[in-house]
């Protein structure tokens, strides 16, 4: 289980948070397309290499973060990049 | 010696247990004497002789002493064969007498599988053999043995595969020959704990480097968790000379003054990312099987070596042993494996078994492997070995061959860190290859799995590599303060990274010795020959991974740890490859086989009660588990309950109803986003009925919210869901809109929350509430207000009706839950008042109709499914899932409106058939057969109504009132039911709740 480096907790067991996928920008609801909706909420491009996330620290401070993971070693790139303003809408 | 099955047999009337304690008798009642092998008191030995134990063996009586193992006990008393072998039923004796021993395996009472050559004698064990039917002497299945060839390498794979419809036939064929012990339904439930642990070093194996490290990182100041798979300490030293034995207590002694952790009888079963480690602790002193989920920072694999077999005609036979099995017999519970022995050996530990044998007065053939010579046969009668032929033609006639042919370097847990294993020809074996992953500068290794060398040599590698895990773990305990910030403030600067500067560990030349010119078997576990390996490679399975799964080599309870390097070696031989070639299948955990149990073991899951819950208990609740609550069901009798609620009042404890205190300018837009509805007019006082649906449209929860102030709003919320709607609601709040000025603040816990319904619910309440009018026009239904309830200040109070009847919901402070819960009972008693629970409330709630989100609705209902196209508002701002609700509203090109599922309420025809929840809805189809169209949600017998009442899915062509349905129970019986005009059974235009 890896260690997730929440920015005010520090690094944490996985199982203390939740992974809630890639950062990516909600789409405009009221301009959108099925199409453009729906690969915001299914899809993710899973690259084998480093991938903007967000985290929420379930058990911790309660902060949602994003960070950036490298999917094919499955380590976090250091320091977190700090609060998830300006990305990532819930799914 | 007269092993079983070659002494003869004495009458029947001769006792079970007496003569020493060494008959053993038989499944078929015969009494057959064994010879004792146990000799006379010997330094070192690890069994208190002032400490009989008597257990029993196959049904008769053995006696052996505390220290023994269950192995080591039946050897003492004359046991050669302890199994039969998993597929050919072949006779098995001690091979290893230690953990890894694949031939010990027994049955120990309702225990299956237990391990004879590791687990300690306990007085009144009631030990048997496994896989041996009708007897360990007379096994039927040997007959397996004669057409051993047809059972080569895939033979079940191909034999058992066609016609299909016999599959359950061969199934319960199969079953009487699968192997292992057996498991009893009726044993006694076990309890298995864990535990979590953060050590700065955690050192896998106590031997002597093992134990060397774990001493120097402690005494550097690391925290040290020092884990032995074995009972004791000492690794090879205990069973050594004189001097390695004391060497052993002296590094076990230091490792205490120290301050290590020492778990025996445990072992590191695997290890992930980051260090995380499993150490299992099994059964002992210390209580059942224990699993410890430990976080290290450096981790440190000393797991020393194990002894390989080498392969040949008959290396199976009983009498055969590795040279650790004998010493360890000889040295540790002075049992003599024999009495005329041919050493074969390769190596110093060879050399040393034979100088042991001779010294315990057996008559040693000492065979020099490094002269070429080899053994070529091990052959006998009846499970007992008679005699040895070597590969120059020599013939010996013994009872006991002990073979030295290397070792096997048990790399595993360096492996699941990215350190892949590299073949040495020279020392015939896998060495770690360094540098493995980056993260493998905080997995360190020692002892013999990094290479050989003097006892001296060991201790010295073995507390270069404690020191250096002690400072790489400094490093990284001080990384992970400063990455904590709210920490307390990190002193000094970070400990400098320190280089290793360890002298490698030498690597003894060994002669590769892995297959004789003879065929044999490679896992004794599995049963799986050298030929059947030949076969699997002929048959086009010529990778290591192939052959693995095709023949099932390594995956036996051996797990790969005696028989990995030979079969990879005969698949070499056998694809003219190298063993570097080659390679080794992946090690995978568990390091050494763990019981699901300890895996599942304890839920870390708290329970929650309500303020209420003692006086529920004083009344008689029957509990029931709703999510993380223990709730009242019913007190007794749930119709009754229902019928006093319609008739007078009652109350009921809805404290684990989710409750969210929402404050600031813009907690309206909040609301806004959250609801499907409108929100922006909501009067200060009133509340209203909301729905949120996630961004995919389907319902995700609903509730009422009430204004108390301009900025103020409480926030009700289903009680499953009220954990997930706080991260839901945080989730918006950070992520997509940062910059809006609210706070909600989760209050579920801070009130008790008690619901008064029923037609006297307002004149009960009157008697508690002075600055509060309750009139029917003051106090409307769908408003809030503030006051006071049986003197208590600061209770919020709203007039909803989940259950159709007059009533109000109060949230008082949670403290004072049980005053006003004990004030309500006493001031209605005229009235009637009585608690009800949560059945009551169930049957209540459907005979209004009204659905519960999860129950009636599942993860693809969208909110038109339900009903609820009158509350989506789609004139307003965004709000969560608006798009998928605007086209789910509107239509999309390829949509199937008939099929859309629907909510509906359905009465069966036979008013008291109470059909099961989840039951399906079919429909006939135009060939005739039938096809589901929905299911039952929710099905209660109504004692309002007198009859049964049901919500349910089903397709929207069906959904129309009137509609007549089929359901279908379980046992295929079907009823009729007919479709409802309104989703409520009872009193559908309202008039009760407004009254």
């Amino acid at each position: 289980m890896l260690l997730v480096p929440c920015p005010h907790c520090g690094p944490r067991n996985t199982a203390d948070l939740t992974l809630v996928g890639e950062s990516e920008s909600r789409p405009d609801p009221s301009a959108t397309t099925p199409q453009e909706w729906r690969s915001y909420l299914y899809l993710e491009h899973n690259p084998a290499g480093w991938t903007r996330e967000t985290w929420y620290c379930r058990l911790g401070c309660g902060r949602f973060f994003v960070t950036e993971r490298h999917r094919g070693q499955n380590r976090f790139r250091h320091p977190p990049l700090g609060p998830a303003d300006e990305s990532a809408g819930p799914r | 010696m007269s092993p079983l099955g070659s002494g003869p047999g004495s009458g029947p009337g001769q006792a079970p247990g007496s003569g020493s304690g060494t008959c053993l008798r038989r499944n078929d009642d015969r009494v057959v004497p064994m010879s004792p092998s146990r000799l006379p008191a010997r330094p070192g030995e690890v069994i208190d002789r002032e400490r009989p134990l008597t257990f029993t063996w196959n049904g008769g009586a053995v006696t052996g002493f505390a220290g023994d193992t269950i192995a080591s006990a039946l050897a003492a008393s004359g046991c050669t064969v302890f199994s039969r072998s998993m597929k050919y039923h072949r006779p098995r004796g001690i091979l290893t007498a230690d953990f890894w021993d694949p031939n010990t395996l027994v049955q120990v009472g309702d225990e299956p599988n237990v391990r004879g050559g590791h687990r300690l004698l306990e007085a009144g064990m009631a030990v048997s053999a496994q896989n041996a039917w009708p007897s360990l002497r007379w096994d039927a299945k040997a007959l397996t043995a004669l057409g051993g060839r047809a059972l080569s390498a895939g033979f079940y794979y191909k034999t058992f595969m066609r016609p299909r419809w016999l599959w359950p036939a061969y199934e319960k064929v199969l079953a009487r020959f699968a192997p292992g012990g057996v498991i009893d339904p009726a044993s006694a439930p076990r309890r298995h704990d864990k535990r979590y642990a953060h050590p700065d070093v955690v050192v896998a194996g106590g031997g002597p480097a093992g134990l060397a490290a774990a001493v120097a990182a402690a005494r550097e100041g690391a925290g040290v968790l020092l884990v032995e798979h074995e009972h004791s300490l000492g690794g090879h030293l205990r069973w050594g000379t004189k001097s390695e034995r004391s060497m052993a207590a002296a590094l076990a002694g230091a490792a205490e003054a120290a301050g290590v952790e020492i778990l025996t009888d445990a072992t590191v079963a695997g290890r992930w990312e980051d260090n995380w480690l499993a150490v299992v602790e099994r059964d002992g002193a210390g209580g059942p099987e224990r699993l410890i989920k430990a976080r290290a920072k450096v981790l440190v694999v000393a797991a020393g070596l194990i002894e390989r077999p080498y392969v040949f005609a008959g290396n199976d036979r009983p009498g055969v042993m590795l040279s650790g099995g004998a010493r360890r017999l000889l040295n540790l519970w002075s049992v003599r494996p024999g009495s005329r022995a041919v050493v074969w050996s390769a190596n110093a530990a060879g050399d040393a078994a034979a100088a042991d044998l001779e010294a315990a007065g057996v008559v040693v053939e000492h065979v020099d492997a490094r002269t070429g010579r080899t053994v070529t046969a091990a052959e006998g009668r009846r499970g007992a070995l008679e005699r040895v032929v070597l590969s120059d033609g020599t013939r010996l006639e013994v009872d006991l061959l002990v073979t030295a042919a290397g070792w096997t370097a048990p790399t595993s847990l360096l492996n699941m860190a990215g350190v892949r294993p590299r073949y040495d020809p020279a020392a015939a074996r896998f060495f770690p290859a360094e540098p493995g992953t980056a993260e493998a500068g905080t997995v360190l290794s020692t002892g013999g799995i990094s290479g050989d060398g003097s006892l001296d040599e060991l201790v010295g590698h073995g507390e270069a590599t404690g020191r250096l895990a002690a400072a790489r773990a400094a490093t990284l305990a001080h990384r992970l303060r400063v990455a904590t910030a709210w920490a307390a403030p990190v002193d000094g600067p970070e400990p400098p990274e320190v280089p290793d500067e360890r002298t490698p560990l030498g690597r003894d030349p060994h002669p590769e010795l892995y297959r004789s010119s003879t065929d044999g078997i490679v896992d004794l576990s599995e049963d799986v020959g050298s030929r059947d390996l030949r076969h699997a490679a002929a048959e086009g399975f010529d990778s290591v991974e192939l052959v693995k799964r095709w023949t099932t080599a390594t995956m036996g309870s051996a797990q790969g740890k005696l028989e990995t390097v030979n079969t990879v070696a005969v698949l070499a031989e056998a694809t003219g490859s190298t063993i570097s070639e080659v390679g080794t299948t992946t090690w995978r955990p568990p390091f050494a086989p763990v019981t699901l149990g300890a895996l599942a073991g304890r839920m870390f899951e708290p329970l929650r009660i309500s303020s209420l819950h003692d006086l529920h208990v004083a009344a008689g609740m029957t509990p029931i588990q709703a999510g993380q609550w223990i709730r009242p069901e019913h007190y007794g009798d749930p119709a009754a309950e229902v019928c006093n609620v319609r008739a007078n009042v009652g109350i009921i404890d809805v404290s684990p109803l989710g409750k969210l205190d929402i404050r600031g300018p813009d907690a309206t837009d909040l609301l806004s986003l959250l609801y499907v509805n409108k929100w922006r007019r909501l009067a200060i006082g009133a509340v209203r009925y909301g729905v949120m649906c996630a961004e995919d449209g389907v319902i995700l929860d609903d509730g009422v919210t009430g204004r108390l102030g301009e900025e103020h709003y409480l926030m009700s919320t289903t009680s499953s869901g009220s954990g997930a709607m706080e991260v839901w609601i945080q989730n918006w709040l950070q992520t997509e809109h940062p910059d809006w000025r609210v706070r909600v603040t989760p209050v579920t816990d801070a009130y008790t929350s008690i619901n008064v319904a029923g037609p006297r619910s307002r004149v009960l309440l009157g008697r508690l509430v002075d600055d509060v009018d309750l009139g029917p026009e003051a106090f409307k239904y769908m408003q809030v207000r503030r006051g006071t309830v049986a003197g208590v200040a600061g209770c919020v109070m709203w007039r909803i009706g989940f259950t159709g009847e007059l009533s109000y919901e109060l949230h008082v402070p949670a403290g004072y839950g049980p005053h006003v819960w004990q004030a309500l009972l006493a001031a209605g008693a005229d009235l009637g008042v009585a608690p009800f629970g949560l059945e009551a409330q169930r049957i209540m709630r459907l005979e209004k109709g009204h659905f519960i989100v999860g129950q009636d609705t599942d993860a693809l209902t969208k909110a038109p499914t339900a009903g609820l196209e009158w509350l989506i508002k789609l004139d307003k701002e965004d709000f969560c899932g608006r798009p998928e609700l605007q086209w789910a509203l509107e239509g999309e090109p390829g949509d199937a409106p008939d099929a859309v599922p629907r909510l509906v309420a359905v009465q069966p025809t036979d008013p008291s058939y109470v059909p099961p929840e989840v039951c399906q809805i079919v429909a006939a189809t135009p060939d005739g057969k039938e096809r589901i169209i929905g299911r039952i949600t929710s099905s209660r017998f109504s004692p309002t109504l007198e009859r049964s009442i049901c919500l349910a899915q089903v397709e929207a062509v069906h959904a129309g009132p009137d509609t007549e349905l089929t359901i279908v129970d379980i046992t295929g019986r079907r009823h009729t039911a007919t479709v409802m005009l309104h989703h409520a059974h009872f009193d559908p235009e309202g008039e009760r709740l407004r009254a």
